[in-house]
């Protein structure tokens, strides 16, 4: 998915020349097409999130468009003041180009895992936050971010990820994607847990239970009405996510239930990384297994909350 | 028109703004190019005060030089003013960046001097940091990338005074040596008293020092210059709920040059 985003950095850079890519010491061939063709659109930086994400809102405030791309832990918690104040107060048009969100570094350990990146970021005014599913979804949504105001961030997956998300449903920013009916639960989901959600409900349907899958990329500003409606037309809601569970989309959709007050109250429960630091290296699907962030386990929860529905 | 200021909004960070007045007195009455009328004018000399708490001292020039009423003045701290503890980007008519959290102003100025090479620009950024604030490590990440980018539309005016909230510089977490410091993260450094308008006006004249390097002017002042009641003393850094016998006290104080 990396790939990806960058080859569109390099797009958007063609057509339009307010944009300028900014790397934080990234690979000696990011971006070479680029930094050949359009030289003045690409700056490689030292390791100083600080600086560059101040220096980029300076930018933006002389009317470019930086793209600015490292992992992204370094990109959230490093600068989270540089973020707050010279991105969200300002509301410049920075985007910033997350490599590795959730648990894509698994090998590397804590300090490289982004599992609290869509809390923290959730807190900022005028921050948009976008988790595409899959590469093809993120290119969708990455052409649509030259026209945002304010602040984008992007979550990038591990990349090769199976291509789930559809061309032919719309996509766009701030718009939850109803990707599958169903009648007995509601999956919300985001990110690369979308394939996570739609094997759920293939498993659910062939034991006779029909799930509805609300994909929201859009973490914010959140597409609040479409999480409502949907809600509504179920008893059971479960939200999944390679995420802590504190802050991330399962609080921010249990925001919306508890404020709706719906009757009969919605059985719900979310799914995504415990309070904790995660505790063992392997591999993304190792950890994502070892939290339960699997269909099996969104399966079996559903169940479960039907019999106490029942 | 400080101390009036002070006496409106009852509070204010006294000394941080007495120590940079000639510093702003120099760039606003002579190097600085501008509009007070067009506050966005592409061409202007961009100036942050990266120091926001020493703010009073600007919002009194912005206002003398007509980018606001005066009677703004009299709201400072106000719920129906634009003037804050901290000056505001989008609030206040010539405010560039807003401040208050040190360490931002420095990268956003390279930010700008950045895009006027990169778009060829004429128009210069002027940067006033505080000595405190250089303690803050985003200051030297910028210092390195304004370097590296030979950033010579960009001045750095160090308000060195020597002292910061608990107590001497020296004895919270000296800086010295400052000026080779500054040098050899590839600033073209040059030192002035911070208060002789003279040297400032001249010295500021001369940038950049070097046609590849930014450029830093190291400001020796002294913190709460201007009153006797504030100079040198630490209990003036940032005083709030100040009584009418405490505002009548500066102004009895006030230098007389």
């Amino acid at each position: 998915m990396r790939k990806t985003s960058l080859d569109m950095v390099y797009e958007l850079a063609k057509r339009d020349p307010r944009v300028v890519f900014i790397g934080s010491d990234l690979g000696p061939d990011t971006l070479k097409q680029l930094k050949a063709e359009f030289p003045r659109q690409f700056l490689m930086e030292g390791v100083s999130e600080a600086n560059i994400v101040t220096m980029a809102a300076g930018l933006a405030m002389e009317g470019k468009i930086p793209y600015i791309n490292t992992i992204a832990t370094f990109l959230t918690r490093r600068c989270f003041e540089q973020i707050v104040l010279d991105l969200g107060l300002h509301n410049t048009k920075v985007r910033l180009i997350a490599s590795g969100g959730g648990v894509v570094y698994a090998p590397l350990g804590p300090t490289h895992l982004a599992i609290d990146d869509i809390a923290i970021l959730r807190a900022v005014p005028n921050m948009t936050i976008l988790a595409p599913a899959d590469a093809d979804e993120m290119r969708r949504l990455m052409l649509q971010t030259l026209e945002v105001n304010g602040p984008v961030y992007v979550r990038l997956g591990k990349g090769g990820d199976p291509i789930v998300s559809r061309a032919d449903l719309p996509c766009e920013i701030g718009k939850a994607i109803l990707m599958r009916e169903g009648k007995g639960a509601l999956i919300v989901t985001t990110g690369i847990c979308l394939q996570v959600a739609l094997a759920a409900a293939d498993e659910l349907e062939k034991q006779g239970i029909s799930a509805r899958v609300l994909h929201v990329h859009t973490l914010k500003p959140l597409d609040s009405a479409a999480i409502y409606e949907n809600a509504a037309r179920v008893p059971i809601v479960v939200t999944i996510e390679e995420h802590t569970i504190v802050g991330g989309l399962g609080s921010a959709v249990a925001e919306i239930i508890a404020e709706a007050s719906f009757n009969p109250p919605k059985r719900f429960r979310r799914i995504g990384i415990p309070d904790v630091f995660p505790d063992q290296y392997g591999s993304q699907a190792s950890l994502m297994a070892r939290y339960d962030i699997t269909a099996e386990h969104l399966a079996g929860v559903i169940k479960e909350l039907r019999s106490k529905t029942a | 028109m400080i101390v009036r200021t002070i006496e409106a909004g009852k509070r204010g960070h006294v000394g941080a703004a007495f120590s940079i007045v000639e510093i702003l007195r120099v760039l606003y009455d002579d190097i600085l190019k501008f509009d007070a009328a067009n506050p966005r004018w592409p061409e202007r000399d961009r100036c942050i005060l990266s120091k926001g708490h020493g703010c009073i001292a600007l919002y009194v020039l912005l206002a003398e030089k007509g980018f606001f009423p005066e009677s703004e003045l009299w709201k400072f701290c106000a719920s129906n003013g634009i003037l804050g503890g901290h000056p505001e980007y989008g609030k206040v008519p010539g405010v560039e960046a807003s401040t208050g959290s040190l360490g931002h102003g420095l990268s956003f100025g390279v930010g700008f001097a950045l895009h006027a090479k990169l778009e060829q620009d004429n128009h210069r950024v002027f940067v006033i940091v505080g000595d405190g604030e250089c303690s803050e490590g985003s200051i030297w990440e910028a210092a390195l990338c304004a370097a590296k980018h030979q950033l010579s539309q960009l001045t750095v005016l160090v308000d060195y005074n020597k002292q910061q909230t608990y107590g001497t510089i020296a004895e919270v977490q000296g800086l010295e040596p400052l000026t080779e410091k500054w040098a050899s993260f590839g600033f073209a450094v040059r030192e002035v008293n911070g208060h002789d308008v003279d040297e400032l006006r001249n010295t500021l004249r001369e940038v950049p020092f070097d046609s590849n390097k930014p450029s830093v002017i190291i400001c020796h002042t002294v913190k709460g210059k201007g009153t006797s009641l504030t100079k040198g003393n630490l209990a003036w850094h940032h005083k709030a709920k100040v009584s009418e016998t405490e505002v009548a006290s500066l102004f009895a104080s006030l230098d007389a040059e």
